[in-house]
Formats: C-alpha cells, structure tokens, sequence
C-alpha cells in the first residue's frame, strides 16, 4: 500500500519536476511574449502537478486538502498575471499599427 | 484594539481601493482617506509592538496549521512603519500629482499595492507571502506603466515576466518544504527543517525567487527602465518599497526559517553579488544621462549593501555584536526607502518643471524648485552616507564589524560605493548652481514639495540621531 503511495507520487511529483523544467528552458529560450506567457503557465501546471502529487495519502484515505487549496489559489494568481502580461502585449501591439 | 490595528492594516487599503474602483470619478478624495487610515492603524501596529511585543491576530478565530495568522515583530514592525511614512508621503504627493485621467487608474491599483505590501509584512505562512508576493508584483508592473508610453510598457511586460519567474522559484520552494515538512507557518517550519538536500534546494529556490525580484546584480537589468519610466510618486514606491518587501522576505527566511541549515557559501556568494551590485550600480548611476535612471541604478547598488550584511551575519556569533549588526543592515534599508522615495518625488517635480530630467540640462528648472532641490540633497546626503544620517550610523556599524571579522574585502567595496555615491550626488547638486537670479520662494507647490522634503529630512536627521529606538523594537522577536 504504502509502495503504491509513493509510487504514484514519485510518478506525478517526477512528471512535475520535467513540466517546471520544460517551461523553463522555454521561457528562458523563446522570445515572443506568447511563448514565454504559455512557457511560465506550463511552470505553474508543474508546480501544481507536484502539489496534487504530495496531496495524495493512498487509496483509502482522503487526501490532504492544504495543497489543493494552494493550487486553486495558484490557479487565479497565474489567470490574473496572465490577463495582465497580454494586455500590456495587446498594448504593444496596437502601438506597432 | 491593537490586536485589531493588524487586519486593518491589510484591509482597509483594500476597502479603500474597492471604494476608488465604485467611484474613479472622485478618486482623490476617499483615496486619500484610505492613505491616512491605512498610515494610522499600521503605526499603531508599530507603537503597540514597540511597548508590548509581538502581535499575533488570528483571521476568524482559525488557529495553525488551518487558519491566516497576521503576526508583527520587531523586523516585521521597523518595516511596516517605514513603509507606510513612504507610503502616506506618496498619496499626498499623488493628489496634487496625477490629474483627472490618470488618478482614475492609480488610486486603485496603489492603494492594491499597498495592502499586498503590508500582508507581506504581517503574513507568518510561507503560501500567504506567495499571493502578497504576487499581488505586489503585478499591483506594481501595472502602475509602472500607468503612463502608457511604449518604454513604459515594454519596461513593465519584462518586470511582470521576471517578477513570474521569480514567484514561480518561490512556489517551488514552497512546495519543497510542503511536502517534506507538512507545514507552511513560518515558526513551525523552523521547529522541523533539517540540513539535506531537500532544505537546500528549498533555501536556493526560494532565496534565488526573491533576489530577482530585489533586483540583485546580475538581475537587476529589468530594474532601471521599469522604474525610469514610471510617474514620479509610482517611480517612489517601486524603488523604495516594492524591492525592499522582497529584502526583507529574503532577510526573513534567512533569520527565521533556514536558520539551521544556512552555510558561509551561499551567504558569500549573496555577498559577492551585493559588492558587484555596489560597484556596478554606483558606476551606471554615475555615467546616467537622465535623473531619474541614476535614482535607479542607485537602487540597484544600495541594495547590493543589504546583501553584504549576509555573509557578515553568517560570520558573527551570535551575542550583541550580531544584534547590532542586525539592526545596522534593517536601518540601512530603512533608510534607503524614505531617502529614494525623497530622491524620486523631488526629480519628479524637478522633471515636471522642466519638461524633461536630462541632467546636463537641468539648471534652471532645479534652480527654481529651492525646496525640491533641497530635497535631493538631503536624500543624497542619506544616500552617500555622510553623517548625521541613518546611513552613516548603519555603514559604520557594518565596516566596524566587517574590520573585527578580518574581511576587509567587503570594507574595500562599501568605500568604493561611498565615493561613487557621493560623486553621482553632487553631479546632480552641481547642476542646481549655475543660474542668476536666486528664486525668492522656496516651497512652490507645497502638496508635493513638502512629502519629499520630509522623507529626506527623515532619512537625514531621524534615523541617524534618534536611531535608538529601532534597537528597541527589534528586540521584540528579531534579535538572538
């Protein structure tokens, strides 16, 4: 049981780690603000990722609810930094026209 | 009743910016109510923690690990009233400051900052400094662009994303300690971390987040144009508040939580980046052409001298000589935020007067601002550190303590900063002396001269002369 535990979150806290590194090595690499937005919001799913991983405490159990609830609130602090990077995107934008 | 002072210090500048947003056509008025509600309950934060210790409120009777618990030290306390004589000086300079249009979009977002920065201040969970930490940044980048303009904008977009960047570090840290501690209060946090690797990795997420978003060299190329090309009073707030709040978040997981598991290499190489910061800061400020970008690269070398402070507190035991050292590096930063703030809010009228702050050719219009002038030399004074500043008092305690410990290489580098200091100063000084005849006012336009030349009577005079009771109250909960 408790090898199942671990092996599931060794398996999502792992495919976490690639997703914060992957957005990483994008972010760091591509220079068009689109990319670079999706590239940190990819980051974020892989901190989540990990969060929900660590969560879980086995089949039988009820997982642990601090770590969803600072997910739910990652998810709205990434929605609204992101809002905010497009406006100023869309800014730039119509100052190109 | 001063148990209460500590949530109204987080909520009324939101009630207050909620009051703006209803109302945007009558802004200045409420907004500046919520300004002087906000200063108020925060000071008295400050006054009750100075004679009765640390406060601790917990939001709807919710104890740890489950509830928000808001708690001011003595650190947490030095900062919170430092932060909010800025920021009341501000308001005051905004109204007369920003017209119709653009006071519309600034009450609210200003006064968003300002209740992210005080719950930065007060928050003990590390996942509630996150969402202040964000809350600050994007409050923050938003207001840097308030003037539209393509540079501002453009400024602002790359301090959003690398303030992203650097939340997202701190998040991942976070996470860490989560999942190999259990908890997220700072205090009980400190009770369970152990050297390993995972506290280490944790510490260099979480350190190397904030030191992005402090703007420490070699991070600090976002720093100058986003704070260059911000209005003036919003140009006063980034620079002195909103790199600060992520100092002392650094300064706080350094003391508090990581305590037992810090090492002489990573306060060393926060210390090397601090002295390359001195150096390469002072030297841009030195060589800017406009007045407001030498505030900034300014800010990029004082806040290397915060980071100097670390492997010098890593390096003294612990006894009177480390709580000095303390207090030496908290009254350093406190002094830079009134003196910049000072320094920013004047050029701003000086730019304002002039139409533009190319400093080879602001004579005249510096000339006819005797009080906004005045101003600038009194930040510049606080700022280089000559005496009877707070500076002064602060640089002599670490060069002291830097002597007693035989590493006279940081000494070398705070000298060499001073000089630079006082040379990018006086360039700007030099400028306010060449023109005939002499003004016969000296405080023209009193709403917005007088902020700026009380900060840097402030940073000058008190924080140097009546430094004491900073010692006072930084022994409720920092010191030891």
């Amino acid at each position: 049981m408790t090898g199942q535990v671990l092996y599931s979150q060794l398996f999502y806290g792992g495919s976490g780690i690639i997703l914060v590194l992957l957005g990483l090595w994008s972010f760091l690499v591509h220079a068009p603000l689109l990319r670079k937005l999706i590239a940190i919001n990819l980051m974020g799913a892989g901190v989540f990722h990990m969060l929900v991983a660590i969560a879980y405490r086995g089949i039988d159990t009820s997982p642990d609810p601090v770590p969803h609830a600072l997910v739910l609130t990652g998810i709205v602090v990434a929605v609204s930094a992101t809002a905010l990077a497009l406006a100023f995107g869309k800014r730039l934008d119509q100052d190109d026209d | 009743m001063m148990i209460d002072a500590l949530p109204l210090s987080v909520t009324l500048p939101l009630i207050g910016a909620f009051a703006v947003t209803v109302s945007p056509g009558h802004a200045r008025g409420p907004g500046l109510l919520a300004a002087l509600l906000t200063a108020a309950s925060a000071l008295s934060v400050t006054a009750a923690v100075w004679s009765d210790g640390v406060l601790r409120a917990d939001l709807g009777g919710w104890g740890v690990p489950l509830g928000i618990a808001l708690e001011a030290d003595g650190l947490s306390a030095a900062f919170l009233a430092m932060a909010n004589v800025v920021a009341l000086a501000i308001s005051v300079y905004a109204g007369g400051y920003f017209k119709q249009e653009s006071a519309r979009h600034f009450w609210p977002l200003w006064l968003l900052l300002w209740s992210a920065l005080n719950g930065l201040f007060l928050a003990t969970d590390l996942f509630n400094l996150y969402v202040t930490l964000e809350l600050l940044g994007l409050s923050a980048a938003a207001l840097g662009a308030l003037t539209g303009t393509r540079e501002a904008v453009a400024a602002n977009l790359r301090y959003l994303l690398v303030g992203l960047l650097g939340s997202m570090s701190y998040l991942l840290g976070v996470a860490l300690v989560y999942a190999a501690y259990g908890v997220l209060d700072i205090g009980l946090v400190a009770e369970a971390i152990e050297p390993g690797p995972i506290a280490w990795t944790a510490m260099a997420l979480m350190i190397g987040g904030l030191i992005l978003k402090a703007a420490l060299f070699p991070m600090h190329f976002w720093l100058p144009p986003a704070h260059a090309n911000a209005p003036a009073p919003v140009s006063a707030a980034l620079s002195a508040l909103v790199v600060k709040a992520a100092f002392y978040l650094a300064l706080r997981l350094w003391l508090d939580v990581f305590a037992p598991v810090l090492n002489e290499a990573a306060a060393n190489l926060l210390g090397t980046l601090g002295a390359a910061a001195v150096v390469w800061g002072s030297w841009r400020a030195l060589r800017a052409e406009r007045l407001k970008l030498l505030a900034a690269y300014s800010t990029v070398a004082q806040m290397g001298y915060l980071f100097i402070a670390f492997p010098l507190l890593v390096a003294t035991p612990p006894g009177l000589a480390r709580d000095n050292l303390l207090a030496a590096v908290v009254l350093l930063a406190l002094t830079h935020g009134l003196a910049k703030a000072g320094l920013f809010l004047a050029a701003g009228m000086v730019q304002k007067t002039a139409g533009h702050d190319r400093i080879d050719d602001l004579g005249g219009a510096a000339q006819a601002l005797p009080a906004a002038t005045f101003a600038i030399g009194l930040a510049g004074v606080a700022l280089i550190g000559l005496p009877p500043s707070g500076t002064f008092l602060a640089k002599w305690m670490m060069l002291e303590q830097a002597m007693i410990l035989g590493l006279w290489w940081w000494l070398v580098v705070m000298m060499i900063g001073t000089l630079l200091a006082a040379a990018y100063i006086f360039r700007v000084l030099s400028r306010a002396f060449n023109r005939e005849p002499t003004p016969y006012r000296f405080v023209n336009d009193a709403r917005t001269e007088l902020p700026a030349l009380l900060l840097g009577l402030i940073a000058t005079f008190g924080l140097g002369i009546a430094a004491q009771p900073l010692w006072v109250l930084l022994e409720q909960g920092a010191f030891g």
